[in-house]
Parts: C-alpha cells; structure tokens; sequence
C-alpha cells in the first residue's frame, strides 16, 4: 500500500510538470502508465466538490487563546448554543462560490468570529502553522497576496518565497549548475561525452517553473485536503480582531480569536538612481526570460553567493560587489575561504564597494558607476543584468498593523519567546519576525509548534538555537552552533580549541578537481569532554553532512565522541571523525594519507 | 627502567625521534622491534605509524599474493587497492553517467543518446589513482620512521618472524616484543568446477582489462550488489545470484526496497539460486549451469564475465600461527575486548578478527587505539557498537545502529517504534527520476525520551547523510531531540528532522507536501 501511495504521488507530480525527456521505449511506456492515473486524481479532486462537512465543536476543549475577555468591536450575531451546527456544504473547492457565498457565523467560547485563526501569508510558517491548526481542531482561514516585482511584473502562486523564488529554485538552478560541471568530470571518467557544452536557459527556467507550478498545485490540494480556508487576497488590520481582505472579486471584512503573521519579506532595492527601473533581485531571476549574460551580482549575503555561484556554473559571467564583509553573520574564515573558492573559479569579487547608478545605454545594456568606499575611486562597467542581493524588507507595510495596535521594529515584528506580538491575540511567524534566522524549517518548525500551543495543549516552545543552514555555492559550506567569533566574544579564547583539517574528497582526484578549499574545522570547549559549540564544512553536499550533525550537537555532542565515531569510508563526511590537530598546535592540518 | 618509561612518556616529538637512541644507550633491547604488524592495509599501517608516533620502534611486512588470475597491487591492503577506493570511483563513473542524462533535462545542450564509458580509460584511471596512494602511504610511512619490508612474514615462535626479503634469499628472522597480525582477508571462490580457472572477483575487477560486458555476480552481500550496479551503471548487463537473502545481516526490510530498486533499474535477480558449474564455450563466453535451491529447478545461462562475490576468507594460513600459539575460528583469529589474541603479547586488529565489521574505519581506529594502548599508557578500548556503514549502489543505503529486526530481538516489538517515511528529493524532480525506493526509518524505543537504536537511509549520498547521524546515535539521540532539530532545506538528510509518522499507526508514510 506505501508503495502504490508512493507511485500515485509520482505521477501526480510527473503529469503536472509536464516536463519532456528523451524519447524512449521506457519512458513512453511509463507515460502511458502516467495517462491512465491522471483521470484518477482528478476525480479525486473533483470529489471535493461534494464533500460535505460535519463538525462538532468541542466548547470545552482547552484552547490556547489569551483572550478571555470576549469579542470586541463587529457586528457578528451571537451563535445560536451548544451542539453540533447543521450539516452544508463545504464551498472550499469552488473558487467563485468562496468569494460569494458568506461564510457562517460558527460560535466558539468567549465571543463569536468568523475563524478561530487567521493566517496572514501563505508560504512555508504560516502554511505550516495553518495546517497544523486545523489537526488541532481550529477553523482556519488562510491569506496570501503576492505583489508583482516592480522591474518585471513578476509573481507566482501559493508557497511563499521559499517554493517559489528561494529554496526551491534556488537548489535546482544549483543542481543544474552542479550538472553542468559532473558533465565533464565524466569526460574523465572516460564516458564519451562532449565538454563543449551550454546550458539552455529558456529550457532550464520552464523546467523550474514547470516543477513550482506542480508544487503550488500540491499545495493547494493539501490545503483542500487539510480543510484550510484559503483566500487570495491581499489583508490589512481593521482592528486586533477584524481584517479587510481586498480581493479579486472586491473587498471583504472577516474577524477571527487569533492571528498570526507569517507575510514574510522580499528583497530590498538600493536607493540609487536605475535600481527599481533596471535591476532585478532573486523574486526574477528563476522566471528570468532572457539569459542573464554578463551579471553584477550586488551584495555577498548568501543569496547574492549562491546566485553568483550557479550563473558562473551555467557558463555566464557574474560578478560580486560586496560593500564590507562576505556572508555576515557566519564565521569569517569559513566565509572567507567561500569567497576564495568562488574566485579560484572565476568570479571576480569588488571589495568595499557599493553602486551608485545604473543606467541603461542605447545598445540596452546597463552601465553601472560604483564606488570604492575606502578609497573613494569612482568606476563603472558595463552589465547585461544587475542584481540586487543587499538583504530582505519586511512586508510589514500593508498590513495597517496601528490598528491592531501591533508594534514594528525595522521592518520586522518582535516577538516574545511564544511569538506573540505585543497584542494579546497576535501572533507572527517565519521571516517576518525581527532578530530570528531567516530559514524555510525554522520557519515550519516555529508556525507548527505555535498551532499547537494555540489548539494542541502543548507548551514546546521554538528553540531557535543551534539551527543548521547552508550555502548554496558551487563549493557548498554548511555549518551548525557558533562561528569562531561567536564563540571567543561568548567564552574567551583561552576557553575555546578548534579543531581544523583540509581533505580531499575521493571523487575528485580522477576529473583533478581544485581540493584547495575542501576544509571543516569543530569549534569547541578547550577543558573537560571539550563540548562542541561548532561545527562548520566547506565541500561537496554540505547539507546532507551537517545535518546529522546537527541533530548531534542538540544532543550535547563531544570531541570525545566525535573522533570515536567511527567514519563511513570513503565519505567526505568522515573527515569530522578524523579530527585531530588543533589551530592551537600550529601544525599543519593537510591530511597525510587516506585509508590508515 | 623507570629512566626509559619517562621518555617513553614523553609527548615532544623532537625527543621521540631520539628515543631510539636513548633507549639503545640505556639498556641493549631484548628484541629487535618493539612491534612488529604482519599487513599492510589500513588496520596494520594505522597501528604501525600510531605506534612509532607512540615512539616505538616498528616493522611492518606487507605481501600480496597474486590471484588465480595474476591481479597483484602494491601497498595499502584491500580497501585503497581493490576495495573502498576502487569501488567508490566506480561508483562515482556510475553515477556521473547519470548526471549527464539529468543535465539534459536541466537544460544543457550535451548528448547523451549514444554515451558509453571507455572502460579501459576508466580503469588506467583508477589504477593511476591507486597508484598515487600506493605512493603517498610510501611516504607517509618512511616520514613517520615505520620500517617496511614487502614480504611474506611467518611466525617461527610468539616473538619471532620469518621472512625472505627477496625470492631466492636465504630465510631471515626478526625478534619483537609485540606482533600485529593485521593480514585481512581475501574474497571467496566457490568449490564448484571452473570457479577458479574461469571466474573473477572483485580483487580483478578494478584492473580488468577486457570490458566485463554480460556479467553474473554471485553474492548478494554489499561488494556484489555495489559491484552489479556500477556494472548496470557503466551500461554492462548484470544479474545477481542469491543464495539466500540480500544483505545478510543488513535490516531485511531495507535490504529488500535496495533489491527492488535495483530490479527497477534492471538488474535481474536470480533469487535461492546457487552455481554448480562454469564451463568455457568455443566462442570464449563462459557458461554458467546453476541451480534453484527452492524448486530444485536445473538452469543455465551465458555470460562473459562471471563474478564471484560470496564472502571472504581470511589470511590465517601462511602465518603459521600454530607455532605461536595462536587459536583461531572460521579462518579469523579470536581476540578479547583488547585485541589480544589468546597469546598475550600477540594482538590482531582488522578484517581477520573474528566476529568484528569488516570496515576500513574499525581497522584504522581499533589499530589507532591498540597502538596508543601498547605504548601510550591509554586505556581505551574500541567500541565496536554503533559502527555506521553505506552501501554504494545508484541509491545509496546506509544505517547506523540496530536493525528493525535486531532491536526486536533484543527489546521485544512492543518496546519498539518504527518512524518511518517516504520522501523526494528535489533534484529528482525535472528529470523525472524514480522515488519510489527514496526512504527512511528510524528504530527507536517506544517509551520515555525514546532513544533511538538504529537509523537507516536510502537515497542519494547516504554515506554523507548518515555519518553525522552517527555522531548523534554516539551521543545519545532521541526522537524528541531528532524532531526538534531543525533541518537543513532543501536536502535529503531533513528528511530525518520530518519524522512523525510511525509504523504502529498503518497511516501512509508518503509525504504530503513539501516546504511548509
């Protein structure tokens, strides 16, 4: 039964992306196969429509709900008492009658709203926390407005940024790039293969676009399925208990007990003359429909890195302008020796650097003047596309938040350690909070866990320390616990040892890949067991080798432990378990041999 | 005596280089090593230099003898010369083709409907490879003053060996306060005719000179799986004969979805089958004759290459243990918690211990620590539980700890809970490939934290997913302390971190969504 639930959901998937690969008899045969399930899902879907909901609410049931004073300001009818309500239909799964028809009044302890909980914004917190809501018992509507990017124009569906312009295509435009490079390492291999060779870029965005599209869809169905309200629109506080959602189809007030903010952010624009009119940032790049050519990436936070790192690989020419420090907020030499990897590799890095126009000259190219802020010289190239990577705003503006009363700080909501805004009843989640790591799991993980304290009776608060993240560069750098730096400024640097070693992955010595940045170094207590407070890793895969030991660090991991785990062989994530010689030692940490 | 403790003690290095000299001023040695380690892999050249960093004067023999037919290889044992290394760069070509075929549907302009390896040029690679590492462990050696002699070494008595340092030289001996015995093991031919004039094993395979083209493996343990999928990789026609089950020894459950996902890619398996003869027709393909042992059906197939991949054996009988006193069991030697064998001052570290994982990262650690404790004054012991392991095959499958099966037989299934679930991984999406056999489990304890016993993965580099698991599983890891790890997006390893749904439940493992 797995197993056939496992093929369903792949041809699912399959049929709706739509995508063509070489013919073959196989692949022939499966589509086939794919036809005959299509109808299948989709009377599946089309059952929907019929689905005719039930529900008992539970009046006693614990809540979680602050707010015991009542309602406050509508003009909703009181519910009619206790007991089940009459059954009706569900209007879910028909678009025109969600907007039409009015939505019941349901009663519920301490007052009468149109939900118990509405989610503003529907990408991966507030999904999360929707979803996980209405397992808890809670009605739940959630809403979700993407603005057009003002170069472009461009949006997309359900998701959030990270399915549709972060992670998501973000890892399959990196895949593609990685792809591009195993091309020739199996030239090496001795596979017959021709290394002259270009990416298509229109072929690769309608690929990834392709797969969002599949992804929304999955989305939608699983809100559907999940019994999520869902409502396209763009939202705004009346007051801490009443939204105006202005929709396609006009306006629209609904109320709800909770709320909880989860609209995330997008990317700033410098101020400088061209930079809206010319320039694009990361919510383009992935639906780009020309091909990106001689590109200045502006800014060396992670996004502009990993951008840079898989235009290079795609076989254009980025440039990096970085107006002080590479990746801040991770360890410098790590991000450092990111930087140095990504130079080794032919992208040119502009230091102490920042923009101060962009101009576009009559052959339709961009002229970009900049400036060195050290030495104050002025200069200008010229571009094919500049992109603008300097950092995300807040959507906090169109949500009216004075009226609820909800206070902002710099374009993010604080939050306590529940996430509660200073508004008793709401809440907010995910990107839009202010000092917490912006990261798609942080973001799921806190939205579920709120649900739950909200509906489910739990008290597991987030835990936002110690939260693995990685890099997306050619090279990847992952790492988990604190940086160096973190670590000397929080205990000394007489109290701290670290652990360093350069490797050399065994898959690379055959295509003669570059192992000069192949580095991971563990950053630990100096006395006792040697608690590791870090764990950081420059290679291939980064992400799949830090997770685990991620999961080991929150479980209080040693050095102890760490070098008498005994390593997988050959794997480059084995190399943490082979630690052995300190940065204080100064000896040196190039490894001698493998396998003894 | 105490004189030569305290500088035996001492941990600068400029004063162990002179330790020898020291110790020879003080008092003339009673034997002319103070260890000796009979092998050259990993297991005997980790202990080896271990021990002379420890300050101790050591020798190591190495020895290959050439197989049935005529594979030889230099220094480094079985895993830098026909195992580990070998096997993983095979593998990679393996999956490299793969890649090309995905970058296709990524967009890249490359052709990929008429792409085929050039097996020669693959395998002079590899061998260069090896080669280098041949050399590096040279080296390395000479750097850290391990004296080597290419040999075959015998025991004479407890403390002494014999060797011919060339052929036609007159025998030699040399005295040691402690031996080593780090000889490894080698695979296994069938008792069956023709095994041995006609088949290879995978002690051939990596230096094979003729494309291997239609290829029987015999043996469904790790090395035949892995070898028959970089075969299937590489475009060659493998099949698998099992005897019994896959993977012995592995989580069946696991074992069986690794099986499943090879037939989906085509490798045919010919299940409760044993050979009985191999004989060379006039056209040069050898003909297989085998037999199913469930219905006693006779059948027959032909095949240019026929692998055995049975087990291995280990190299106990050129030794002559007997002379030193040395028990032994099925082929290995028995040793205690501190690798001491049944003679006191003699040691056996490696795949020829018996009852130990045969795993390249045992021998080396186990080697590391027996060394510091002959000569460093350390207690510690090797902890042989909790080892994690991959195998190499297209989706990889790799676990740490107990097994389904296991933690049942030790704890009762009531005192067990299965997480468990299927995932996609975002790279398979544009090039549609399959992720029918892409999951996970975790084997944990039903009650309380719930620790985890046991964590098993199949999908893409699952060595590297694993082995930070392992340092978890090391330090104590729970299910709560696993689900609140927050996981890295997107990547295979979050999977682990997405874990709610458990086997007990009967609901569907198949996630629903992906990002939120």
């Amino acid at each position: 039964m797995n197993l056939c639930n496992s093929r369903f959901s792949v041809t699912f998937v399959r049929q709706c992306s739509t995508i063509l690969t070489s013919p073959s008899a196989g692949i022939i045969q499966n589509r086939g196969s794919l036809t005959t399930k299509v109808p299948h899902w989709i009377s599946s879907s089309l059952s929907c429509a019929h689905h005719t909901f039930q529900r008992t609410m539970n009046l006693t049931g614990q809540r979680g709900s602050r707010d015991s004073t009542g309602a406050t300001g509508g003009n909703a009818p009181a519910g009619s008492g206790a007991g089940a309500p009459p059954p009706f239909q569900h209007p879910h799964c028909d678009r025109a009658a969600m907007y039409a028809q009015p939505v019941r009044k349901m009663s519920t302890k301490g007052g009468s709203y149109d939900y118990d909980l509405i989610v503003i914004g529907g990408g991966s917190a507030g999904l999360a926390c929707a979803k996980e809501a209405v397992l808890n018992g809670a009605r739940v509507a959630c809403l979700d407005f993407v603005k057009p990017t003002p170069t472009l124009g461009t949006k997309w569906g359900v998701g959030g940024t990270c399915v549709n312009v972060g992670c998501i295509p973000k890892k399959l435009m990196h895949q593609a790039s990685l792809l591009g490079e195993a091309v020739h390492e199996a030239a090496a291999y001795g596979w017959n293969v021709d290394e002259k060779i270009k990416p298509d870029w229109h072929k690769l965005v309608q690929s990834v676009q392709n797969h969002i599209k599949s992804v929304n869809w999955v989305t939608r169905v699983d809100l559907r399925d999940k019994k999520v309200e869902y409502i396209n629109g763009l939202g705004s506080f009346v007051d801490s208990h009443t939204l105006l959602a202005k929709l396609k189809s006009g306006e629209r007030t609904i109320t709800a007990q909770t709320f909880v903010i989860a609209v995330g952010g997008r990317p700033r624009y410098p101020d400088i003359p061209g930079a809206v009119e010319y320039g694009i940032t990361s919510d383009d790049l992935f639906s780009l429909d020309r091909e990106p050519g001689k590109t200045l990436v502006v800014g060396a936070g992670y996004i502009g890195l990993e951008c840079a790192g898989f235009l290079k690989g795609l076989g254009y020419e980025p440039t990096v302008m970085v107006r002080s420090i590479v990746l801040r907020g991770f360890d410098q030499q790590m991000a450092e020796l990111v930087a140095a990897s990504m130079e080794e590799r032919g992208i040119p890095f502009l230091r102490k650097t920042v923009p101060l126009s962009v101009e576009k000259q009559d052959d339709g190219k961009l002229l970009v003047k900049y400036k060195n802020v050290e030495t104050g010289e002025e200069a200008e190239d010229v571009y094919d596309t500049v992109l603008w990577a300097i950092g995300r705003k807040g959507l906090v503006d169109d949500l009216n938040l004075p009226n609820a009363g909800v206070t902002v700080q710099k374009d993010k909501i604080p939050v306590d350690s529940q996430e509660a805004t200073n508004v008793a009843n709401i809440y907010a989640v995910g990107d839009i909070i202010y000092g917490k790591p912006e990261l798609t799991p942080v973001a799921v993980l806190a939205g579920r866990l709120l649900a739950r304290r909200l509906y489910g009776g739990s008290t597991q608060r987030m835990d936002y320390k110690d939260v693995a993240t990685t890099v997306f560069t050619p090279l990847e750098y992952a790492c988990v616990g604190l940086s160096e730096e973190d670590a000397v400024k929080q205990f000394g640097a007489d109290e701290i040892e670290v652990f360093h070693g350069y490797y050399k992955p065994t898959e690379f010595f055959i295509p003669q890949k570059s192992v000069r940045y192949c580095y991971l170094k563990a950053v630990a207590e100096r006395h006792g067991d040697q608690r590791v407070y870090g764990l950081h890793y420059i290679g291939p895969v980064a992400g799949e080798v830090i997770q685990g030991f991620a999961a080991a660090l929150k479980s209080g991991l040693t050095i102890n432990t760490l070098i008498n785990t005994v390593g997988i062989h050959p794997t480059t994530a084995e190399e943490f378990t082979r630690l052995a010689i300190t940065k204080r030692s100064g000896l040196d940490p190039t490894p001698a041999s493998c396998c003894s | 005596m105490s004189t030569i403790k305290f500088l035996r003690s001492s941990t600068h290095n400029a004063l162990r280089s002179s330790l020898g000299w020291c110790r020879l001023a003080a008092s003339r040695p009673r034997y002319d090593y103070d260890l000796v380690v009979l092998g050259g892999g990993s297991a005997g050249l980790a202990c080896a230099k271990e021990a002379a960093g420890c300050g101790a004067r050591v020798l190591c023999f190495d020895y290959v003898k050439p197989t049935p037919v005529g594979t030889k290889w230099g220094i480094g044992g079985t895993c830098v010369n026909v195992g580990c290394i070998p096997k993983k760069l095979m593998h990679q070509a393996s999956l490299l083709g793969e890649a090309v075929h995905e970058a296709v549907a990524y967009g890249w302009n490359v052709d990929d409907t008429n792409i085929r390896p050039d097996w020669r040029k693959l395998v002079r690679s590899v061998q260069n490879h090896i080669k280098s590492v041949n050399w590096v462990t040279r080296v390395d050696l000479r750097d850290k003053k391990v004296e080597y002699v290419n040999s075959m070494a015998t025991f004479r008595d407890s403390h002494t060996i014999e060797y011919v340092a060339m052929p036609g030289a007159e025998h030699r001996q040399v005295t040691s306060e402690y031996v080593v015995v780090a000889v490894g093991g080698r695979p296994r031919y069938p008792d069956i005719p023709g095994a041995v004039e006609l088949g290879i094993t995978s002690d051939d395979i990596f230096s094979y000179e003729r494309e291997p083209g239609r290829t029987l493996v015999v043996g469904a343990g790790y090395v035949g799986l892995e070898c028959a999928c970089f075969l299937k990789g590489l475009g060659y026609e493998p099949t698998v004969m099992v005897r019994s089950i896959v993977l012995r020894g592995f989580d069946r459950q696991m074992s069986e979805l690794l099986a499943a996902m090879m037939t989906e890619r085509g490798i045919p398996f010919l299940g409760t089958t044993i050979p009985k003869a191999v004989e060379r027709q006039a056209d040069g393909r050898l003909l297989v004759r085998y037999r199913n042992t469930t219905t006693q059906m006779d059948g027959s197939d032909v095949f240019d290459t026929v692998l055995w991949a049975i087990g291995r054996k280990g190299l106990i009988e050129d030794l002559n243990l007997d002379a030193a006193g040395v028990k032994t069991h099925d082929d290995k030697i028995v040793v205690d918690a501190a690798e001491a064998t049944s003679v006191p001052h003699i040691f056996a570290v490696g795949d020829i211990i018996y009852g130990r994982p045969e795993l390249t990262p045992v021998a080396i650690l186990s080697g590391r620590l027996l060394a510091r404790r002959l000569f460093a004054g350390s207690t510690q012991l090797m902890d042989y539980a909790d080892v994690a392991t991959t195998v190499f095959t297209p989706l990889e499958y790799s676990c740490v700890g107990m097994s389904e099966e296991t933690a049942i037989e030790l704890r009762g299934a009531d005192n067990i809970e299965v997480f468990h679930g299927y995932y996609k991984p975002t790279e398979f999406f544009i090039p549609q490939k399959s992720v029918r056999h892409c999951y996970l489990k975790a084997v944990a304890e039903v009650s309380g934290d719930q620790k985890i016993l046991g964590l098993h993965y199949i999908g893409p580099v699952a060595g590297e997913v694993i082995q930070g698991f392992a340092a978890a599983l090391k330090t104590g890891l729970t299910v709560k302390t696993l689900l609140n790890t927050v996981g890295i997006h997107p990547t295979t390893a979050e999977e682990f971190t997405r874990l709610s749904i458990t086997k007990r439940s009967g609901r569907d493992p198949t996630p629903a969504s992906c990002c939120s």
